[in-house]
């Protein structure tokens, strides 16, 4: 199938930095700031946009990862999914948690998030950061932070490539492979 | 993930791959325990019962709190103060809970070979929670699972066995899933108790009757319970069985320096472990406990976790 690169590396880059200033700006300097990452490419972006505010504001903002297997409601037929670690660090009562994710679809991996989150505390609020948003949302769930909206068409996929993962960072959009 | 059992019944048809996903999975669950609400939805819906026709703390305790904090509906049955008095069958009592809409029965039975019959007729996952001296999967998962978190590779460990091995479905269950991680494992006990058959029965693994010389260069040690209600006559006396059996100080330094403890419980005070050395610092017996409910919520995850047609 034929891919459509729709951010490259530098596009990535530029979406990063932006999110990490809009998270200082909207969180009054980010001392509050706790992030969470939905594994696994949410994990990656999770440590950069950290890396980010450290740079540029001298601050050590908190990183968690947080696999939502336990709470999900779509489960694919076949054998369970494997459940991985989840690292919440410290007690996120009265934090901003900011979940980040690389792309955000029906709101429903999102809604686990939040689940799952609420186990380990009560924060004063939680954000959440998308590197991607692609509409048909399922669920009322809406991003404070976006990298790049994508209007797309159920039968297209987001792909996602992560130099920590993939090698190199990458968004790129393609038809499903009908099976 | 590889994984494709309906049923949990022995280790002896695991593979290492599946072992493997059970302890990545068990670890993962280990997190959940410590959270400051120790719950997940994972299993809303599915109903667990337990089912033991022998007397039990830790593995029964273990297996309700492991469903429960998976969210799924537990109900505990005692055969003693069941219709089974009445005479009511095993596979009566199955389909029984079958029709109760049982998504797993975790079956604890006298007779070896019971979770075997129930799964042949039963649509429900059948968990073998301990039949007879035949096999108890989920101890020797815990076991290995308690081993892996403190060694990380088994490969090449030499783990020592020693006591009642003639009755123990520890150590059967055990001596399947070392073997698969590579463990070498040696089995050590009074002749009585520890048949020479063993040796043949289990390829590559070792039958050591003197537990000094076994115990030489052990990574970890598995003390077993001296099972009086299953044998009576099988050794002259206690006092002798500890004078040549029980692990106490001066013998686990033969081990390797820091070499585990391990005891499936419960403990006969002062008989197969000094408790010197039960409660010291190479022990693990508290930490396989609360290890066990994170290994039976990797197990009730891996049956009843995924979605079916």
């Amino acid at each position: 199938m034929q891919e459509k690169v729709i951010l490259n590396a530098e596009d990535f880059r530029r979406a990063l930095t932006r999110i990490a200033h809009e998270v200082v700006e909207r969180n009054k300097g980010g001392q509050e700031v706790v992030f969470v990452g939905l594994l696994t490419r949410g994990g990656p972006l999770a440590q950069r946009l950290a890396r980010n505010i450290r740079e540029f504001e001298g601050i050590e903002v908190p990183v968690g990862v947080l696999d939502i297997g336990l709470y999900r409601d779509d489960i694919p037929l076949g054998p369970p999914p494997q459940v991985r670690h989840t690292y919440i660090p410290g007690d996120i009562t009265g934090k901003a948690v900011v979940l980040v994710d690389d792309v955000l679809y029906t709101g429903r991996s999102i809604r686990a998030a939040m689940d799952a989150l609420m186990d380990y505390g009560r924060p004063r609020s939680i954000q959440l950061a998308v590197l991607v948003d692609r509409g048909h949302r399922e669920l009322p769930v809406r991003p404070d932070y976006v990298g790049k909206n994508v209007p797309t068409s159920r039968d297209e996929e987001v792909i996602v490539r992560l130099t920590e993962v993939d090698g190199r960072d990458e968004v790129a959009i393609r038809k499903k492979e009908t099976p | 993930m590889t994984w494709h059992h309906h049923h949990v019944l022995d280790l002896d048809d695991f593979s290492r791959e599946e072992i493997e996903a059970v302890l990545e999975t068990a670890s993962a669950m280990k997190e959940v325990l410590t959270r400051p609400v120790p719950k997940v939805p994972t299993l809303r819906g599915k109903r667990v019962f337990s089912l033991f026709y022998e007397p039990s703390t830790r593995t029964r305790a273990s297996f309700e709190l492991a469903a429960k904090t998976l969210s799924a509906e537990v109900v505990g049955i005692t055969a003693q103060v069941s219709s089974v008095v009445k005479g009511e069958s095993l596979l009566d009592t199955i389909k029984t809970l079958e029709a109760l809409g049982a998504d797993a029965i975790v079956l604890r039975h006298p007779e070896a070979g019971a979770p075997y019959l129930a799964a042949r007729y039963c649509r429900a996952s059948i968990v073998n929670a301990g039949d007879g001296a035949h096999a108890h999967p989920t101890q020797a998962l815990l076991d290995i699972f308690s081993l892996r978190q403190r060694l990380g590779d088994l490969e090449g460990l030499k783990v020592v066995i020693v006591g009642d091995i003639l009755h123990s479905r520890v150590a059967r269950s055990n001596i399947w899933g070392l073997k698969a991680l590579g463990a070498r494992v040696v089995l050590c006990g009074p002749p009585t108790l520890l048949p020479i058959s063993f040796a043949d029965a289990y390829a590559g693994v070792e039958v050591e009757w003197d537990l000094e010389r076994a115990l030489e260069g052990a990574g970890a040690v598995i003390a077993l319970r001296l099972q009086w209600e299953r044998q009576q006559d099988l050794i002259p006396s206690v006092e002798e069985y500890v004078a040549f059996y029980q692990l106490n100080a001066q013998r686990l330094s033969r081990a390797r320096p820091g070499a585990l403890v391990l005891h499936p419980g419960p403990v006969n005070e002062g008989v197969e472990i000094d408790p010197e050395v039960a409660r010291g610092p190479q022990s693990l017996i508290d930490e396989q406990v609360t290890n066990g409910v994170a290994v039976r919520m990797a197990l009730l995850y891996l049956l009843l976790g995924g979605a079916h047609e």
